[in-house]
């Protein structure tokens, strides 16, 4: 493999002692007629260069940097459950469509799965210049082994500068493991990415801390440079059939495929509609007081059609499922409306739902910090204004006027 | 597996509160006089890894890469139950990102060989990136399975675990050996007993120094990582919009008249 001319060994000096050989952590150096041999899945720790008695192992070194710039186009990683595409694929292409644009480059996604033809076909309505797909049984389900090792693969031969990944649970454990692969930098959960005008380099930002601060991340000695971002904060990238985008069909190549993990089963999660996907949001805080609170929420968020959402204090208390969660530590957000009751407007819970179209705020305290970011905000308390705001919808709904 | 696990749970020291404030000034971190404890999610992990010393026997080794004082964590681990601890510190440590950090534990816990698990919490309250984990997996060379909430058991050297993702539930399997990051749901960890506190006070730590960990001190801590951070602020205050104290009769109709508005009924 090309990589391995990075090592370099001085054979007709060796003497063969194999030194090298009880040096290496990995186990990936071989004695083959008394000279070393460096194997594949070597990962250049260099741990054999300090320990040759006779100084004859050298790492090439800054072939990090030289490589650079190799490395050419924005890629998204297409995330797909039996053939849908996840949607933070189509934010992926939106975000790497400016991306591309700025530093002239191609847009790339990267798609893999197996019977995903049409999934193919909307890839490329979404913008993308080119899209591979990798079509095999292998890769039905998505697996870490199979995938970062076809992912590592796609990498190498198509050399993307930049290589974007949803922060869905699956990408935030593909993600890492393709980066180590790749012997490149990784920065979780981005929530803002651009390109600096100067240095074309990627900077990544995203929150740390708790949400207290942001921080602004680069990766300039490698390739390709890689972010997982956050669903439900770029915009999506929108259909155009007039989109040119080619579909790329790669050949699935089993050598040196690893395969360790077995999926057993999957139970789809019951709840029928998710916050994450709702137009509407009705979340509940702590100011509900009680369980039984979130029984109006759902009143109101089923005449609506929308979903329940909650902050932390109440998941903690047990009045509401983790998967009804708003924030840092829960889901990102980004409904058309979002109604806050009974929540004070912590860092980390707007860290989750800021990003809403419209945002109204219902809170008993006029300095609760929701208001700094509502769109309207209502002094008052929930239990006097949700069940005559629910009135109101009724009528209206039964009525189709406003009165 | 005759003799049982050989176990390795992987912990941070972290600061005990995440309400950490900019220095207008100097534009870092302000730090001073924050309590340490160890990393919220680890205390599930290493909870784990007694419990599978119990069901199985073998032994618990824990793990930390960090300054001197985080000796505290371990002992800590150890108060829990677990059975050895090495303390990962060096100078030339400092500054790691999560490659440079996992590629740092991966070195040492080469060096602990033979182990059959891992275990990684889920994410820490300070780095908060959950990649520590499955990197060092990759640097170890055996696999990974993130967010297990249920260790379903082991059966000739196959583990059985459940995991929970965005849209569901999987059952999945692998040989060990197999580094696994845990949710909150897996267990309650233990308080620790006074007898393990007792034990935890004496309990040999062992220091693991670049000398051991081998290798170049440029491959690690800042100078070994890949990705800087250039810059660090506090979130921009967003626009708001009108704020009423009115009667709840009058809030409810504005309410409505906007719900109207934006067209969402
Ligand atoms: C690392 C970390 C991660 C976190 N992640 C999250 C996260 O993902 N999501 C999250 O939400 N939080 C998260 N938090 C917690 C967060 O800091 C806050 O503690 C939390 O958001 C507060 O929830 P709350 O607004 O419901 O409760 P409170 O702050 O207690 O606010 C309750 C509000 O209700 C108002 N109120 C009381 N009664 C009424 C009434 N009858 N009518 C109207 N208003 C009323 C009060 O005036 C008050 O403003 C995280 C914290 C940390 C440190
Ligand atoms: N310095 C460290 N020493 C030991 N384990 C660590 C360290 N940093 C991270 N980990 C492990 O990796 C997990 C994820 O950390 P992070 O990637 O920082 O969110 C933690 O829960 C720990 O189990």
């Amino acid at each position: 493999m090309e990589d391995f001319e990075v090592i370099r060994i001085d054979l007709e000096k060796c003497s063969g002692c194999g030194i090298c050989v009880s040096a290496c952590p990995f186990g990936s150096i071989e004695m083959v007629e008394n000279h070393p041999l460096i194997k594949e899945d070597c990962r250049l720790c260099g741990s054999c260069v300090s320990a040759c008695p006779l100084g004859l192992i050298s790492l090439v070194e800054s072939s990090k940097k030289g490589d650079v710039e190799q490395y050419k186009g924005v890629a998204v990683f297409a995330e797909q459950r039996g053939g849908v595409i996840h949607p933070v694929a189509y934010e992926l292409l939106g975000k790497g469509k400016e991306l591309s644009k700025q530093l002239n480059e191609p847009l790339y996604a990267v798609l893999l799965g197996c019977g995903i033809k049409e999934a193919a076909g909307e890839l490329a309505i979404r913008g993308a210049d080119k899209v591979y797909v990798y079509d095999d049984p292998m890769l039905r389900e998505i697996r870490e082994d199979p995938y970062a090792d076809v992912l590592s693969k796609f990498v190498k031969e198509e050399k993307p500068s930049i290589f974007l990944i949803g922060a869905t649970a699956i990408g935030r454990s593909l993600g890492p493991k393709l980066a180590a692969k790749l012997r490149t930098g990784l920065t979780a959960d981005c929530t803002g990415l651009e390109i600096d005008p100067e240095t074309k380099l990627l900077k990544q930002t995203r929150p740390a801390f708790g949400g207290n601060v942001m921080a602004t991340i680069i990766c300039p000695d490698s390739r390709p440079q890689m972010a997982t971002v956050r669903y439900k904060v770029m915009k999506e990238a929108e259909k155009n059939s007039d989109s040119k985008g080619e579909i790329i069909e790669k050949k699935m190549d089993y050598k040196g495929i690893s395969d360790r993990v077995k999926i057993l089963d999957f139970q789809p999660a019951k709840e029928t509609v998710s916050i994450v996907d709702a137009d509407i949001v009705i979340s509940g805080g702590k100011g509900l007081g009680e369980a039984k609170g979130f029984r109006l929420l759902e009143e109101l968020a089923n005449i609506m059609d929308g979903a329940v959402g909650a902050s932390r204090p109440t998941v903690d208390e047990g009045w509401i499922d983790y998967t009804h969660q708003v924030g840092l530590s829960g889901k990102t957000v980004r409904p058309k409306l979002y109604i806050a009751c009974g929540i004070s407007g912590a860092v980390q819970h707007l860290a989750g739902m800021k990003t809403s179209d419209y945002i109204i705020a219902i809170n008993k305290d006029k300095e609760a910090p929701i208001f700094k970011v509502a769109t309207l905000g209502i002094v008052g308390d929930c239990y006097e204004v949700l069940p005559i705001l629910q009135k109101k919808i009724m009528e209206y709904k039964k009525n189709g006027k406003l009165r | 597996m005759s003799e049982g696990l050989n176990i390795i749970v992987c912990i941070k020291q972290v600061p005990a509160t995440t309400e950490v404030e900019i220095d207008p000034e100097t534009g870092t971190l302000k730090r001073e006089g924050i309590e340490s404890v160890i990393n919220p999610f680890d205390e599930y992990a290493i909870e784990e890894s007694i419990r599978l010393k119990e069901k199985y026997g073998g032994i618990v080794k824990v793990v930390t890469m960090g300054p001197p004082m985080a000796e505290q964590a371990l002992r800590d681990a150890i108060a829990m139950g677990c059975d050895q601890a090495i303390l990962i510190t060096d100078r030339v440590f400092a500054g790691a990102d999560t490659w440079a950090t996992s590629l740092t534990l991966a070195r040492c816990i080469d060096k602990l060989k033979p182990y059959d698990i891992v275990l990684c919490g889920l994410k820490t309250t300070d780095g908060d990136t959950g990649q520590t984990g499955p990197e060092l997996a990759e640097h170890l060379g055996i696999p990974h399975i993130c967010y297990v909430n249920r260790i379903l058991g082991i059966d000739n050297g196959v583990m059985r675990v459940t995991r929970a993702l965005d849209d569901g539930v999987e059952t999945l399997e692998s040989n060990l050996p197999l580094l696994l990051t845990v949710t909150k749901e897996i267990n309650h960890p233990r308080l620790a007993t006074l007898k393990g506190r007792l034990l935890a006070k004496r309990a040999e730590i062992k220091k693991f120094t670049l000398k051991e960990i081998g290798g170049d001190p440029k491959e690690y801590g800042l100078s070994g990582s890949f990705t800087r951070v250039i810059k660090v602020f506090t979130p921009s205050p967003p626009v708001s919009g009108e704020v009423m104290e009115v009667d709840p009769e009058i809030a409810a109709q504005k309410i409505f008249e906007k719900l109207v508005e934006i067209k969402v009924i």
